[in-house]
């Protein structure tokens, strides 16, 4: 008998109905595609762009040379050169990611203690020369001064869950 | 010798104007090909929930991507064509052109309105048959002129699969030609004359059927593509070729579904028949009338449709395994036409209204 069904199924090609009719039903769905430049999908907070280098309010930048980044960098993107400031407190002379390197893991966000390096929502930037992505630590401070703003909201968004 | 002139420049008057009619022709053919490859990925699109190309425009304005297949064509013609050292040269340049032209060739007998046909000859069935099936040696010497063991297996495997369904094919054929009592084209859809119900597509519904998926398989269009096989075997039997070698391929597969879809609605839905035709009180309707009445543009409406289906089959269905592709040819179609070549013998002897009856 389930031959039988089996038989007369194809023969009638009732399972190849039942397929079209659903193909048939996606046409005159509503579509899902974004177009992209003018439509954007929204960002988690947690989305991991850019890098930058923060500043806390007084104008002192955060880092304090613990290269834990350094270390945890599963890519080796971060190279960082330490020394002693005459105030007393170790800061870096050399910051640098190599974007070219980087795999966006956030793993140097996350080790980070005084929340200095953080990944930020840019991710349409480009390098039109060699070197041009090679992040240094003054580029580092200019992105982290021009988001400061959308970096604060985006880590207070995110305050519960950390 | 003025009677020389006067014969020669008759003669070319002919030539000119027969060229000028083929030139009228494919001018909105090639344009309907370049543009069922924008529809099917649109189609396709639609069918994934997506949208398919969007961009490119004319004159600044995107235009749901209309210029897209424009764009394609100018793209393939500044490619450059590839020969393989290894590569029969003559048999790989005439190869593509082995496929292209007999899908254009075979329009030569197609009615597209009552007496309206390039060529109104007597056995225009056989012929659409004989120059489609030339068709196949495009893909067999392009295969075997390039020198690679990709297009090798390709072709034969085209080969195998279009010997299979040209023989269900041409049973279902034998079907419409006893129930049209003439292999002349424009005869057969005038015997399907009157509304809906006269068409051969009731009393021939599993021939039919059967012809339009050999139609598919005998185009090597999904799900029966399995002489292109992407996944198996890169790109069958035009592998090698690239730019403007490949585009003609391309032109030719596309140009041989229009064909399929034109010759099934001929056959099968009546030509340019309107499903009101007969039907009084509708065709002479003030405006809409002309628009219910018979003619070209019902045909037009009918090719599209089953160009859709073709688009719909391969968004559907994935490629059929090979041996299965046999199985259905050999073990599944033929039996079915030849059991219903049967049945429609023993219609037309009982004179079935209202096909056959008084």
């Amino acid at each position: 008998m389930s031959d039988f069904n089996r038989r007369f199924k194809s023969l009638f090609l009732l399972e190849l109905l039942k397929g079209l009719s659903v193909t048939l039903r996606h046409f005159f769905k509503r579509k899902v595609t974004q177009r992209y430049p003018e439509e954007k999908t929204p960002l988690s907070p947690r989305f991991r762009g850019l890098h930058a280098l923060r500043r806390y309010p007084n104008g002192e930048e955060r880092c304090i040379a613990c290269k834990l980044c350094e270390v945890v960098c599963p890519a080796l993107a971060i190279t960082i050169e330490s020394e002693l400031r005459d105030d007393g407190t170790r800061r870096t002379t050399r910051y640098d990611i190599d974007l070219t390197k980087c795999i966006f893991c956030g793993y140097c966000e996350e080790s980070c203690p005084v929340d200095s390096i953080v990944e930020t929502h840019i991710f349409e930037y480009h390098g039109e020369e060699r070197g041009d992505l090679y992040m240094t630590k003054e580029k580092l401070l200019a992105v982290g001064d021009k988001y400061e703003a959308e970096i604060a909201a985006c880590r207070q968004d995110d305050a519960n869950y950390r | 010798m003025i009677d020389w002139i006067i014969t020669t420049f008759g003669l070319l008057h002919v030539v000119v104007q027969t060229v000028i009619l083929i030139a009228l022709f494919l001018i909105p053919l090639m344009l309907s090909v370049a543009y069922l490859t924008y529809a099917e990925r649109k189609v396709i699109g639609a069918m994934q929930v997506r949208m398919g190309p969007n961009r490119v425009g004319f004159f600044g304005f995107s235009l749901w991507g209309l210029g897209q297949p424009i764009a394609d064509a100018v793209k393939l013609m500044f490619k450059e064509i590839i020969i393989p050292t290894g590569a029969n040269k003559f048999l790989f340049i005439i190869a593509p052109i082995l496929s292209l032209a007999p899908a254009l060739a075979a329009w030569a007998v197609i009615p597209f309105d009552e007496g309206v046909t390039f060529a109104n000859i007597n056995a225009g069935l056989l012929y659409v048959l004989a120059v489609t099936s030339i068709g196949v040696y495009g893909v067999i010497i392009a295969g075997w002129a390039s020198n690679s063991k990709y297009a090798l297996l390709g072709a034969m495997r085209s080969a195998a699969q279009i010997v299979a369904y040209e023989i269900a094919m041409g049973f279902a054929l034998v079907g419409v030609l006893m129930a049209a009592g003439s292999l002349n084209l424009g005869e057969i859809v005038m015997a399907q004359d009157g509304h809906i119900g006269h068409w051969f597509v009731w009393p021939l519904l599993p021939l039919f059927v059967v012809y339009f998926i050999s139609g598919v398989a005998e185009t090597n269009r999904a799900p029966f593509d399995v002489a292109e096989g992407e996944s198996e075997i890169v790109a069958g039997f035009h592998v090698e070729y690239s730019g403007m070698a490949f585009a003609v391929f391309f032109l030719a597969e596309y140009a041989n579904m229009i064909l399929i879809a034109a010759l099934t609605s001929i056959l099968f839905l009546g030509g340019w028949m309107s499903p009101l035709a007969g039907w009084d009180a509708a065709t002479t309707l003030p405006y809409l009338g002309v628009l219910l009445d018979s003619g070209f543009h019902w045909l037009l409406i009918k090719i599209a449709f089953f160009l859709f289906c073709f688009l719909w089959l391969r968004a559907t269905f994935p490629r059929y395994r090979y041996d299965q592709i046999m199985r259905l040819g050999w073990k599944v179609f033929i039996p079915i036409t030849i059991v219903w070549i049967v049945v429609i013998g023993v219609a037309i002897l009982a004179k079935l209204p209202p096909w056959w009856g008084a």
